[in-house]
């Protein structure tokens, strides 16, 4: 159901934009709602999704992912260090992680297949203890923090492409004793 | 144990045995060229006296079932070319196996033939006998019986086979050892993967460990009685040994962080090791019981996968301390570390070093590849062995000559594969699911 209003809200300004560029002096008037034909009829189930915001339970995973943007930071092929967008999700993690001092931490450090084994796991680790250094570094108490590494064996996407390794190189901040959501 | 018997009746039998004289030096095999044309080996089924039911089948059964396995062993090798007992013009019946009917197998172009028996004892064991005839010299080059438990028929077929690579090429034989290895299935964002144990040519298949955690690297120690590896045990990597006959895993070392990468040592007391710590892993190692724990490398680098030479005096690990990740050798003490690695624009990992001492295999990455290789402890002397998308963890056949790894495929899944020395005798391992870091036994005593 999510999808299907994404994409019906997603029809409208892309006529909206259409409309302006060809015309910006005779605006014509805002489009009715469209209602893409084989959009189904709404179901009986709660939740536009204005609402589901509201539903998230702070001190949750949910509402972790929600305020840090990502529970993961990635990293370029064979580097464990992370980058400006890492960093910015670490510092909105770190000061969530400061809000909710009850929750502890794991982050887990993963590599792509274009490693051997050992080497891998050693990367992975690498790459978990640079992501949790650095929320120590923004305040996290090291108590709090654990790392393991999983080398390559638990890519976060199935594939040998270049955008899967992408996805597969990371550090994920897993918690523990988040409330239930 | 049914294998201390195996050895100890080898040893009673070999005895009996009338001592052979010094063997003709027409029929040989030379193992270090690439074999074109291989020696036309026959390997008629197994006589016997008289034919009596055993726990595994009859002695006539067994008898067949023994020539298929030797036949098998002798093919894999690449070095022999097991002749269709189809073509064959004549029986072996058990007069037969001591004198051999030569003019008959020349007619099939036989340059050497294996005969043997299987007989039952009164004890509910099985005697296997194992001969070879040069076919044109027409001299007797093998002449040797095993007895074991009838259900262990398959090791005394190894025996065999053996004795006859070993008369043949000079070298001692691999083909009565074992493999255990990592099974793996499922998807790749959450595989599933147990410790599992097989013979070198697939036969007797198990699993050790039921897939619930995470395992990786088993590495057999000398006696073979145990496997060290890597467990996610409790979401924590760290090295466990598995005791083959007990099934239990114990947990070997108490350290904070990841322990992972174990080897034994050449005599079994020690574990060469990888430990991370705060983000920097280095090579520690530490008795079997996980007591005295002394550090072998230092620094910022990654150094991992330590392989012993089979002397125990030096380790052959992996470094990226250069920048990338490349091949050192040390003393055992960890002194006097050097790299031996210098592969223009590659990176190389998982050295292991030939139980004969004069190789080192190795994975090579480089041109989107992984390959496995081989070179000498100086670095010298450099070959690659295979050409696929992603070879890697090259083991040692117990004669140094034969390595199995495993062959991953893009997109996920992979396989144990093996291939010689020349590098043209590859082939699939039988594996009943998926596999992946095949550890090679030490010939079995």
């Amino acid at each position: 159901m999510k999808g299907a209003f994404s994409k019906s809200l997603a029809v409208g300004l892309l006529i909206t934009a259409a409309a302006c560029s060809k015309n910006e002096e005779e605006l014509p008037p805002p489009p009715p709602p469209q209602q893409p034909t084989e959009t189904p009829a709404p179901p009986p189930t709660p939740a536009p999704s204005s609402s589901v915001s509201n539903t998230v339970v702070p001190g949750s995973i949910e509402d972790f992912k929600r305020q840090a943007g990502s529970d993961r930071v990635f990293f370029a092929y064979d580097s464990s260090s992370l980058d400006a967008e890492g960093r910015d999700t670490l510092d909105r993690q770190a000061a969530w992680l400061q809000q909710y001092s009850n929750v502890s931490i794991t982050v887990e450090g993963h590599a792509d297949e274009r490693g051997t084994r050992e080497y891998n796991l050693a990367l992975g680790e690498r790459r978990a203890n640079a992501a949790a250094t650095y929320l120590q570094q923004q305040g996290v108490p090291a108590g709090r923090i654990t790392t393991v590494s999983y080398g390559k064996e638990r890519p976060a996407v199935e594939g040998s492409s270049e955008s899967a390794y992408a996805q597969n190189r990371r550090a994920v901040t897993v918690l523990s004793g988040a409330a239930a959501s | 144990m049914m294998f201390d018997r195996l050895a100890g009746r080898l040893a009673a039998l070999t005895c009996l045995l009338i001592a052979l004289p010094a063997a003709a030096q027409n029929l040989s095999v030379d193992i270090n060229q690439g074999v074109s044309r291989p020696l036309p080996i026959a390997v008629p089924e197994f006589a016997t006296q008289n034919s009596v039911s055993t726990a595994a089948g009859t002695t006539a059964q067994l008898g067949a079932q023994v020539a298929e396995v030797i036949s098998n062993d002798l093919e894999s090798s690449g070095l022999f070319n097991p002749i269709d007992p189809l073509a064959f013009t004549t029986d072996v019946t058990f007069p037969d196996v001591t004198a051999p009917r030569y003019a008959s197998w020349r007619t099939v172009n036989a340059q050497a033939l294996v005969t043997g028996f299987v007989n039952a004892n009164a004890n509910g064991e099985i005697t296997v006998g194992c001969y070879l005839y040069d076919v044109f010299s027409e001299t007797t080059l093998v002449r040797q019986g095993f007895s074991t438990d009838a259900s262990a028929w398959r090791r005394a077929a190894h025996k065999c086979a053996d004795a006859v690579y070993s008369r043949l090429t000079g070298e001692t034989g691999y083909f009565d050892s074992r493999v255990v290895y990592v099974s793996e299935t499922g998807p790749a964002t959450s595989r599933i993967k147990r410790l599992a144990i097989m013979d070198q040519d697939g036969a007797n298949h198990r699993f050790l460990t039921n897939g619930q955690n995470l395992v990786l690297t088993p590495r057999f120690a000398p006696n073979q009685q145990t496997v060290a590896y890597l467990s996610y045990a409790q979401n924590r990597p760290r090295i466990y040994i598995y005791d083959i006959a007990s099934g239990s895993q114990r947990l070997i070392g108490d350290f904070p962080n990841m322990s992972f990468a174990p080897r034994f040592s050449p005599d079994g007391s020690t574990l060469v090791f990888s430990q991370a710590r705060a983000g920097n892993t280095d090579i520690y190692k530490m008795n079997v019981n996980g007591g005295n724990v002394v550090r072998l490398t230092s620094g910022p680098g990654i150094d991992t996968a330590p392989s012993y030479s089979p002397d125990g005096r030096r380790i052959v690990f992996e470094s990226d301390r250069g920048g990338t990740q490349q091949l050192y050798v040390m003393n055992a003490d960890g002194s006097g570390q050097q790299r031996i690695s210098f592969g223009e624009g590659a990176r190389y990992g998982t050295p292991v070093w030939s139980p004969r001492g004069d190789l080192i295999a190795f994975t090579k990455i480089g041109g989107g590849k992984f390959r496995i290789g081989v070179m000498r402890p100086d670095g010298s002397g450099e070959r690659l062995l295979t050409d696929a998308w992603q070879d890697e963890g090259p083991t040692w056949s117990p004669n140094g000559r034969v390595i199995m790894f495993f062959r991953s495929r893009r997109g996920g899944g992979a396989d144990l594969h093996s291939v010689d020395l020349t590098g043209i005798n590859e082939r699939r391992i039988p594996t009943p699911l998926e596999g992946s870091d095949p550890a090679w036994s030490p010939l079995r005593p």
